[in-house]
């Protein structure tokens, strides 16, 4: 088999000039192995968005301002601001009519630098209805949530994170206590349980004040950023889902379901949307660790064509003795696959590696990241390597088979 | 009927549109079994006539038969052929692969065949045995002295049961020892029946053929029988 001879031979060669070989190969190495991480990394930050989502219970139906399409990513998301929705729409489907939605609550955010006393810290605060402990899952470490009539009467009372607490009272109780947020001062009522990281974000380093007090004192504004709607199981949820339409259509006095200016999803919906954008961007990172490919390629061709040269007399030699054109790019081939299929193996290798490294890290820092090595991402590396090799491949080789043997056996 | 056959066979170079002539008509043949030297000065075409006659080059104009074949009609993946199967050549710098061991050099031309691999082990193993490398079976080029090497060429040359084995100075890089020793081994490739071409500028060489073919500026001057032949001998035969 001329094949098997002829590669051989390139494993000869290659094993041979053990550093020039890495050294070709390095770009194909880098390339293929930026693409694995970028995949697996990609991948496994995705899981973490995708299991914060699930964390918060896959019963949960959110209400966002503004129209989007079913899977694509809601404008608010693209940092637009939508201002159509208000918490009087919550309450006009969250009003008894139909069984299956336990509780709901509207939401707004902001940052602020709070204080009390000396102390300060960088936070979030939280407006919410006063059924937010209904719908996700918060428990208090002492004092109490905030109720319906403070909420309606403006109170200016707060539940805090244990972050906020550890930050703004190191050693006293601050049930009872002042904090001051956007120079507004608010008395502690409740400090909540550590809940934990849910993927990039502290979930303890937040501060929940009732929503008409933030949207009125702290923010300024009549609007509130985002709804979400407990049901009762999961197989109620497209019902809910078609209640809340219907009633948002009539709130905002809207006829054709085209003019929308609200969006409801589920969590799943949630998780398909943040799929497609982290998607979009994985495969936009791969295609730039592509271009490393390419450039890899090119500098394989270009030790290939010294090769050439530098065996011109070999090649010279084996056309005398009886190599057809066709067996001379075979063999150049051959060996130019070789190196980018090996650089690829060790690219994909040392790419895990890292994927694993970072996985693991990851996972000590308390994050619900999961490992993914997807054997697609293993056998695009081997076949992009392989497509490398024959493509820069082709012309050294052809180079190599025009040489007239006679020069090419006079050459020194 | 004639192995070769050259009629009136002319080569000119092309650069730049001014043509060189290098052969200029050429007419011989040469049998079976013959061991012809073909002898010049460097310049005369020798080498030339050689490649043309080796498939390495192509004639200008003329005919070469080879074993009534018109060898001008043959494309370049015949010539190929003609080359893997027909003839086999020893070179003044032996051209081996450095990177690999002696047998393998041996076995080079099979790979361009369809011979198995215990098939070229067989025959590779066989022919360095015949010129007396069996001890030297894997051993690379940089470990053999010149007179070793030349002796993997002509085993390689061997190989392919060739029908001419073309020598191209093959002493011109040795010792005066290592040179008899391999004009040895040619004239008892001669003995076993194969033809062999000769190419060199020496007299002395020339004369261990069995004829002379003497060209000057691209031209046959004489083409005589060798009468006072050279019968090469190793030293320890001619202390005898």
């Amino acid at each position: 088999m001329v094949i098997f001879d002829n590669l051989r031979n390139a494993w000869r060669l290659l094993r041979q000039n053990k550093v020039r070989s890495f050294l070709t190969m390095l770009g194909i190495i880098i390339g293929v192995m930026a693409v694995v991480v970028i995949m697996s990394v990609g991948a496994g930050a995705q899981s973490l968005i995708v299991n914060q989502f699930k964390s918060m219970g896959t019963n949960l139906v959110g209400v966002l301002p503004g129209k989007s399409d079913e899977k694509g990513p809601p404008a608010s998301v693209m940092g637009i601001v939508v201002t159509t929705l208000k918490d009087d729409d919550r309450k006009a489907f969250d009003n008894g009519e139909i069984p299956h939605i336990l509780a709901s609550t509207s939401y707004v955010r902001g940052i602020d630098t709070v204080t009390s006393g000396d102390n300060k810290t960088d936070t979030n605060f939280l407006g919410t209805s006063a059924g937010y402990p209904n719908v996700e899952e918060i428990n208090l470490e002492f004092g109490r949530y905030f109720t319906e009539e403070e909420e309606k009467g403006n109170a200016k009372v707060a539940v805090i994170g244990s972050t906020v607490a550890k930050a703004l009272f190191p050693d006293a109780d601050p049930l009872g206590k002042n904090v001051k947020i956007k120079k507004t001062i608010f008395q502690i009522i409740g400090v909540a349980k550590e809940r934990g990281r849910s993927g990039f974000q502290d979930q303890d380093n937040q501060i929940f004040v009732p929503l008409s007090t933030a949207q009125k004192l702290l923010l300024g504004i009549n609007y509130v950023n985002f709804m979400r709607v407990k049901v009762d199981s999961a197989d109620n949820i497209s019902e809910v889902e078609e209640f809340i339409k219907i009633k948002l259509r009539e709130q905002h006095n809207i006829t054709n379901p085209d003019n929308d200016d609200f969006s409801v999803r589920s969590t799943n919906q949630g998780i398909e949307a943040i799929s497609s954008v982290t998607n979009g961007l994985k495969f936009f990172l791969a295609a730039i660790a592509a271009i490393s490919l390419v450039v890899g390629g090119i500098g394989i061709m270009n030790i290939m064509l010294a090769a050439v040269e530098e065996r011109t007399k070999e090649i010279g030699l084996r056309k005398a003795v009886g190599a057809k054109s066709r067996q001379i790019i075979a063999q150049f081939l051959v060996e130019t696959i070789l190196i980018t299929f090996t650089g690829g193996v060790i690219g994909i290798i040392i790419g895990s590696g890292i994927s694993i490294l970072v996985a693991s890290i990851a996972k000590n820092m308390g994050y619900s990241w999961d490992l993914v090595i997807t054997p697609s991402s293993i056998i695009l590396g081997c076949i992009v390597s392989i497509v490398i090799g024959i493509v820069f491949g082709v012309t050294p080789a052809r180079h190599a088979a025009r040489l007239n043997p006679i020069e090419a056996l006079r050459h020194e | 009927m004639a192995l070769i056959q050259v009629v009136d066979l002319k080569k000119e170079y092309t650069t730049e549109d001014v043509a060189t002539p290098v052969l200029g008509g050429l007419n011989f043949s040469i049998e079976k079994g013959e061991f012809v030297a073909i002898m010049g000065p460097s310049g005369s075409g020798k080498s030339t006539l050689m490649h043309i006659l080796g498939f390495l080059d192509t004639l200008t104009t003329g005919k070469y038969i080879f074993e009534d074949k018109d060898v001008s009609t043959l494309d370049d993946d015949e010539l190929a052929e003609m080359r893997g199967s027909k003839v086999g050549f020893v070179f003044q710098a032996f051209n081996l692969l450095n990177r690999v061991g002696a047998k393998d050099n041996v076995v080079l031309p099979l790979l361009y065949t369809k011979a198995s691999g215990a098939e070229r082990d067989r025959r590779g193993t066989e022919l360095l045995a015949q010129v007396g490398l069996s001890h030297r079976m894997n051993n690379t080029p940089g470990q053999l002295s010149g007179g070793e090497k030349q002796r993997v060429a002509i085993a390689r040359a061997l190989i392919n049961n060739p029908e001419i084995i073309f020598a191209d100075e093959p002493t011109g890089n040795l010792d005066s020892k290592s040179g008899l020793q391999v004009m040895k081994i040619l004239q008892e490739l001669n003995e076993q029946g194969h033809t062999i071409i000769l190419v060199t500028h020496e007299k002395y060489t020339a004369e261990h053929a069995k004829r002379i073919l003497l060209i000057h500026d691209g031209l046959i001057v004489s083409d005589e029988l060798v009468k006072n032949r050279q019968i090469a001998k190793d030293k320890s035969e001619l202390s005898k």
